[in-house]
């Protein structure tokens, strides 16, 4: 009887293993989600949770570009600085004439593409760390961003730019209204997932992350893995920054402290700083736990501030947790 | 040339090495003389007039006493991103406890200093014992102090009394207080890296944590005591900003970038992010180089939002020069 109990226990055990093997951002996700929806029930209903899904949405699709550029043992610290770009710019160039919003949306990725470049080369080339290097761009693209419109909003986004951001799908089947937003996200997500997951080049940027040295020996071509990684990065914070355009409208701080939060959201989903180690889904999961922790946060009633607090908290206690099960697995 | 002024030259040479200046010094002379001609030949006003240097002395005051500590930290391995929030929060707390009063001002003095060794011991304790990347743990502990600060204060609040604006504003001879403060914490700063235990420690526990482990050197209490220097060079810049403003405002801080700052002017003074190498001499050559670009955007009026530009653009470039330099030493 007593054997047969053990052995029940064990298969028991072995058949629950894939539980243990869930990341952790997981369920504490679920568990923020089911402490707002007692908060406040209505977070259930379809209409309420996406609304609050495209809230999310620019910093979910900047955390899975951000961690391209981690994993490959960077830091991209000039996104947040890009999206006011991409919306001071776009508002400047647009003045309200929707004729010009295709054009308009091809420059800010043809903007965007050349901010990454100029990150990688700026590391590749000029040997600048890239923390250095890309705190340095945050500096000047918002100066740039600034200067483009005098320092102040200016200009107006015409209904046919904003809509990306603000604009909702009616009547489908099941959701209801479906946003925009959310079918950007699902498209980014799905190449990023497919480009990181799904071919070499994914294996490549761990590769280089783990160990520059060894992949330059085994012939990775370093430079360009990093220069993709920093590209994709800055191309999710144009992308960032039309949606944000969107629903916020203009302002000169609308990408202000983005680049902290989405560094924030891809430590949260277990991605290792300095590089290695990471995946796109557990990131923008990170991403979504940031922003159902400050839904949260919200209900019970704290301050904005406060949000910053717990922020520091989070981060850190990520971190240190990573550090404790790596050492834990090495021993 | 005639062979005396040919052995005088020699004389000078030596006695130019026997300083043993970094390299830095001859990129400061450089930027100097053309800051000094483009002004001349663009600006309004005079380059070498008192006033003007007294200005860019005094400028040089709040960026150089915060990053002397943060080159005791760089030269650990580590770096403190939550100095300008720390800047703010002594910058607050002094003022609203002064209230005005000179009779306040030892209370002050010894709550903001406190606050000082608690941030550095606990920035430290993260690092050393937790094992969280530094740049994660400062930028946590900064977003901690930012959301309290915010959370607390959204505006001016107290004031210094006129005693204790004789920090900011008076002059001892020709000398301002100031210039005498940054003089104290520079030689300060030398002592204890060239002439103490500790010192030769911070430079063994930053070449290699390992190796100075294994020859005995207690690393941990090492860094803590890094962090809690920086720290306290961080609330003098805070107690010196706030003698100037007068009363002090949360975003006194993040407004000057301290964080950025410090960290690119210790890089371009020659202390490598990756620990071991470098001093304060090097850092002080890269405040002044700041200052004298500030000066001169100044007096050749260009517009603000390009100074940032340039601003960040010229933290890109000078990070770059030297690691070029030390390529080419290496090699």
């Amino acid at each position: 009887m007593m054997t047969l109990n053990a052995q029940t226990l064990a298969t028991l055990r072995q058949r629950l293993r894939w539980l243990g093997a869930i990341p952790p951002i997981y369920v504490v996700l679920i568990a923020l989600f089911v402490w707002i929806w007692i908060l406040n029930p209505n977070f259930s209903q379809s209409t309420v949770f996406l609304s609050f899904l495209r809230r999310a949405t620019p910093l979910l699709i900047l955390a899975a570009g951000q961690l391209f550029v981690i994993v490959s043992g960077g830091f991209d610290l000039s996104v947040g600085s890009l999206i006011t770009l991409t919306v001071l710019g776009s508002a400047v160039m647009l003045d309200n004439d929707p004729s010009r919003t295709w054009w308009v949306i091809s420059v800010m990725y043809l903007i965007g593409i050349g901010v990454g470049l100029f990150n990688a080369f700026v590391v590749n080339v000029l040997r600048v760390s890239s923390f250095i290097g890309t705190l340095g761009m945050l500096l000047a693209l918002k100066g740039l961003a600034l200067y483009w419109s005098s320092g102040a909003p200016a200009g107006y986004l015409p209904d046919n730019f904003r809509i990306f951001g603000r604009g909702v799908v009616e009547d489908v089947p099941l959701l209801g209204r479906l946003p925009y937003a959310v079918i950007v996200l699902i498209v980014f997500a799905t190449i990023a997932i497919f480009i990181y997951h799904g071919t070499s080049l994914g294996k490549l940027i761990k590769t280089v992350g783990d160990n520059p040295q060894a992949a330059r020996l085994s012939g990775v071509r370093v430079s360009w893995v990093r220069t993709i990684a920093f590209v994709t990065s800055s191309v999710s914070a144009v992308t960032a920054g039309i949606l944000l355009g969107g629903f916020a409208g203009v302002s000169t701080n609308v990408g202000d402290g983005y680049e902290l939060e989405a560094i924030s959201a891809v430590v949260l989903g277990g991605a290792v700083l300095l590089g290695g180690q990471g995946s796109v889904p557990n990131a923008i999961a990170g991403a979504l736990t940031l922003r159902a922790l400050f839904t949260l946060l919200n209900l019970l009633g704290l301050s904005a501030p406060v949000r910053f607090v717990v922020q520091g908290i989070i981060i850190i206690g990520a971190a240190a947790y990573a550090a404790y099960s790596m050492r834990r697995s090495s021993k | 040339m005639s062979v005396q002024s040919r052995a005088r030259l020699a004389r000078i040479r030596t006695f130019i090495d026997s300083l043993n200046l970094p390299a830095v010094y001859l990129i400061l002379v450089i930027t100097f003389v053309t800051a000094y001609l483009l002004t001349t030949l663009f600006g309004r006003g005079d380059f070498l007039s008192s006033s003007t240097l007294t200005n860019m002395m005094v400028r040089s005051v709040a960026l150089g006493i915060v990053a002397v500590g943060q080159t005791f930290v760089i030269l650990g391995a580590s770096i403190d991103l939550s100095v300008a929030y720390l800047i703010s929060v002594t910058a607050v707390m002094a003022s609203y406890i002064m209230q005005g009063e000179t009779s306040n001002i030892p209370l002050a003095l010894a709550v903001v200093l406190g606050i000082g060794v608690v941030v550095g011991t606990v920035n430290g304790l993260i690092v050393t014992r937790l094992k969280v990347n530094p740049l994660i743990t400062t930028l946590g502990t900064g977003l901690v102090m930012h959301g309290i600060l915010n959370a607390s204060f959204d505006n001016f609040v107290g004031a210094v009394p006129s005693s204790f604006q004789v920090l900011g504003y008076d002059n001892v001879g020709p000398v301002p207080v100031s210039v005498l403060l940054l003089a104290t914490v520079v030689l300060l700063g030398n002592f204890i890296l060239q002439r103490t235990t500790f010192g030769a420690h911070l430079y063994s526990v930053g070449g290699s944590e390992e190796t100075a482990r294994l020859s005995g050197v207690r690393t941990s209490r090492v860094i803590i005591g890094a962090h809690i220097i920086c720290s306290l060079t961080a609330v003098l810049t805070g107690l010196f900003i706030v003698s100037r403003t007068g009363a002090g405002a949360p975003w006194l801080g993040p407004d000057g970038v301290y964080d950025l700052e410090s960290i690119a002017v210790t890089v371009l003074g020659g202390t490598a992010l990756s620990g071991g190498k470098g001093g304060v001499w090097g850092t002080i050559a890269g405040v002044f180089i700041f200052a004298i670009l500030a000066t001169l955007f100044n007096q050749i009026g260009m517009d603000t939002y390009l100074r940032q530009v340039l601003r960040g653009l010229i933290i890109i470039i000078a990070v770059a020069a030297y690691q070029y330099r030390s390529k080419e030493q290496a090699a």
